[in-house]
């Protein structure tokens, strides 16, 4: 018995993988439907609608940077600290002394790229009418996606703390100000007071909502990180869960009728 | 202030660049020379049968010299000559640093994209166009305000999504076109054909582990090689010259130029998201799904790739590398001159219906007048705006529906076409606006600043 097959015929092997290597036809099928990791997918596929070229696999390159983002994310975080004290120089620190600080790269550059291949993707899916019945709740899912994206980009732009962080935040934040009703120099803000007393001033409007302060400060700081690290990328996981569920109930990969 | 326009770093550098061209083209000489067959020369030079592939044996033989000159001459950079002529430079400078000029050639590119698309979707073609970009940008980066603005650490994946882009759109019309031809002649699109279902486990996750693997390695390379940017620390004292948002919001930010923050940042943002989101629901053509096709879906594709193309990545395009201080816009080979000045003229719909049109003063609303008073004076001082925006949302879809949209109004039932229609017409207010400040300086349609609504 060779050292391969003594492991494999192990009892804590067989605890883990609950079948055999996926050698034979049987196998390839039983793996699909009892690992965790690949229950997602089905068990047999039309060929033509796993070709790159059909594809371009912007999908699940989006997702591979989500987990990408999450993976370097997390080890950032035990290197930076959001306040004004430490932000600034703890991303210095990333850069010139942290043996990790590699990560730092990575993540910016994967964050530009999961941009662009979330546009890709919806690119493709709008190219071969992916959208249309029955798929048409499924991209209304990648709408908000696409969205979120933009907007974890955008929370993450601020942390580094250094020149381009607070100025690309305060002429993207400074749009909130100008919100229909809920924007001090928004139309008709004037709409919402008491007794002639402005509800909406430039400390209870939209873009202190997003701000958490009249100005790029260290609430936004704080704000921003949270928003960055743990809300949107928990609304994101959940969406996707949904998305890629209801790739699997839509139909799968669609495919001429 | 000069700046050498090449330096030994440079030319050692655009020798790799050259490299990688040199080797592109060596691999395409032997595929055409397998696939392309032969032409035949110009009577001039004798008219004999030559395989196709001699041209692009020659275009290799050109790069392999500048590879070459590239690699040996690096060290006497005053004295080397391969650089873009200044005639050159200032074309383009002229023809990019004017946005009349950039936008009517970033909608020449979508049109000519869509009627060529026969042309321009084979495998030659594309293979020109790759070169032809690829030659450009060597070229270019010869010049010093070019490399200024390309080599920011954070503009380099904008050059690279505008060639994969590129990539992609070729790539979906190539697909569009075969099935395309082969739905006149009544066949199904070739993703039917032989679509037997296969086993995901090996055929897909090997795919997957193998595009993970790459990505990995490409990440890890792109972060070793380009630095992330760290500027200086933040100040709220210093205010950079140009602000920018982050790169991807530059296209709304565009939007600035041409109406106020509450439509540009607020109002038109909603609308695309809200729009892309009502998409499925208005588009009720039920062929196209799931396969590429151009010839059935020509409208649907066409606004989207309007919207895509010029709209959003080429002002994405004209936000990063053409917006510089005090926003004014630059060429790409232009040093970033600060003291640069744009003569910013604009005026309102209401000045030129008031005093230039009737010849009379502006109507202005009396301070010690009631609110209610005030307001109907200025509602009469902006009515020419308010009735031209007011007709422009709410009489124009009719007309639409009366006339080029009939069909699609019969189809799509009331309110479908109304959303349809106003998300159409929302769409199409900027390229108006553009157009009507680029023609008449025309700064609003409706100005009220008292309320902070100005269109």
């Amino acid at each position: 018995m060779s050292v391969g097959d003594y492991i494999r015929e192990s009892q804590i092997w067989k605890s883990v993988f609950r079948h055999p290597a996926p050698y034979d036809r049987r196998n390839r099928v039983v793996v699909m439907l009892t690992n965790f990791f690949l229950h997602l997918h089905p068990v047999s596929i039309k060929q033509n609608g796993i070709a790159l070229s059909y594809t371009w696999c912007m999908g699940g390159i989006t997702f591979f940077l989500f987990l990408a983002e999450a993976i370097t994310g997390v080890l950032l975080m035990f290197y930076y600290r959001p306040t004004l004290e430490w932000a600034f120089n703890d991303i210095l620190a990333l850069r010139d002394v942290s043996t990790l600080g590699i990560m730092r790269e990575i993540h910016r550059w994967g964050a530009h790229a999961m941009v662009i291949t979330v546009w890709l993707h919806m690119y493709r899916v709008f190219l071969t009418g992916s959208y249309k019945p029955p798929r048409e709740f499924n991209w209304v899912i990648g709408v908000i996606l696409l969205k979120f994206t933009l907007l974890l980009s955008f929370t993450g732009y601020l942390l580094p703390w250094d020149q381009l962080a607070i100025w690309a935040i305060t002429v993207g934040s400074n749009m909130a100000r100008a919100t229909p009703v809920l924007g001090h120099e928004g139309p008709g803000f004037q709409l919402l007071n008491i007794g002639g007393y402005d509800l909406i001033t430039n400390a209870s409007d939209a873009r202190f909502l997003l701000l958490g302060s009249k100005f790029v400060g260290e609430e936004t700081l704080n704000r921003f990180y949270i928003l960055h690290c743990v809300a949107i990328p928990l609304a994101v996981a959940g969406l996707i869960a949904i998305h890629f569920w209801r790739v699997r109930k839509d139909g799968g990969i669609s495919q001429p009728l | 202030m000069h700046h050498p326009n090449l330096t030994s770093d440079v030319i050692f550098g655009l020798g790799f660049l050259y490299l990688v061209q040199l080797v592109m083209n060596f691999f395409w000489t032997i595929r055409s020379l397998k696939n392309d067959g032969h032409c035949r020369l110009p009577s001039l030079l004798g008219g004999a049968e030559v395989p196709v592939a001699m041209w692009w044996g020659l275009y290799t033989a050109i790069l392999t010299m500048l590879t070459a000159a590239h690699f040996t001459g690096y060290s006497s950079p005053d004295s080397f000559l391969i650089l873009l002529p200044d005639w050159f430079k200032s074309a383009v400078d002229v023809s990019v640093s004017d946005p009349k000029y950039f936008f009517a050639q970033t909608i020449a590119v979508f049109a000519a994209i869509i009627l060529f698309r026969r042309q321009l979707a084979t495998d030659t073609a594309g293979w020109i166009l790759l070169n032809a970009s690829t030659m450009f940008l060597s070229l270019s980066l010869t010049d010093w305000d070019f490399r200024q603005i390309v080599g920011k650490p954070d503009n380099v994946p904008i050059v690279g999504m505008l060639f994969i882009v590129g990539f992609f759109t070729w790539l979906s019309f190539k697909k569009a076109n075969e099935n395309d031809a082969r739905l006149a002649q009544g066949l199904g699109p070739l993703e039917g054909e032989n679509n037997e279902k296969v086993l995901v486990w090996p055929d897909l996750v090997y795919t997957e582990l193998i595009v993970m693997i790459g990505l990995t390695a490409f990440l890890f390379f792109w972060g070793v090689c380009l630095e992330a940017p760290l500027e200086e620390p933040a100040s709220s004292v210093k205010t950079p010259n140009p602000s920018k948002a982050p790169w991807y919001f530059l296209g709304l930010q565009e939007m600035l130029v041409y109406y106020d923050p509450w439509l540009a940042g607020v109002v038109f943002p909603s609308t695309i998201l809200g729009g892309m989101m009502a998409l499925p629901y208005i588009d009720f053509n039920k062929k196209g799904n799931g396969y590429y096709t151009f010839n059935e879906r020509k409208f649907a594709i066409s606004v989207f790739l309007f919207g895509f193309l010029p709209l959003w990545v080429g002002m994405i395009v004209l936000g990063t590398f053409l917006r510089g201080p005090n926003w004014n816009m630059f060429g790409i080979y232009e040093y970033w001159d600060v003291h640069k000045l744009e003569a910013l003229n604009n005026v309102n719909l209401s000045e030129y219906f008031w005093l230039y049109g009737l010849g009379m003063s502006m109507p202005v609303p009396d301070a010690s007048d009631s609110f209610f008073g005030q307001l109907c004076t200025i509602i009469y001082r902006e009515s020419p705006g308010i009735l031209l925006t007011l007709g422009y949302l709410l009489l124009l879809p009719s007309l639409m529906a009366m006339t080029v949209f009939r069909n699609f109004a019969f189809r799509m039932g009331f309110f479908r076409f109304m959303v349809f229609a106003n998300l159409v017409l929302l769409m199409a207010a900027l390229p108006a606006k553009m157009v009507l400040r680029w023609a008449f300086n025309l700064k609003y349609l409706v100005a009220i600043p008292e309320y902070f609504i100005n269109i």
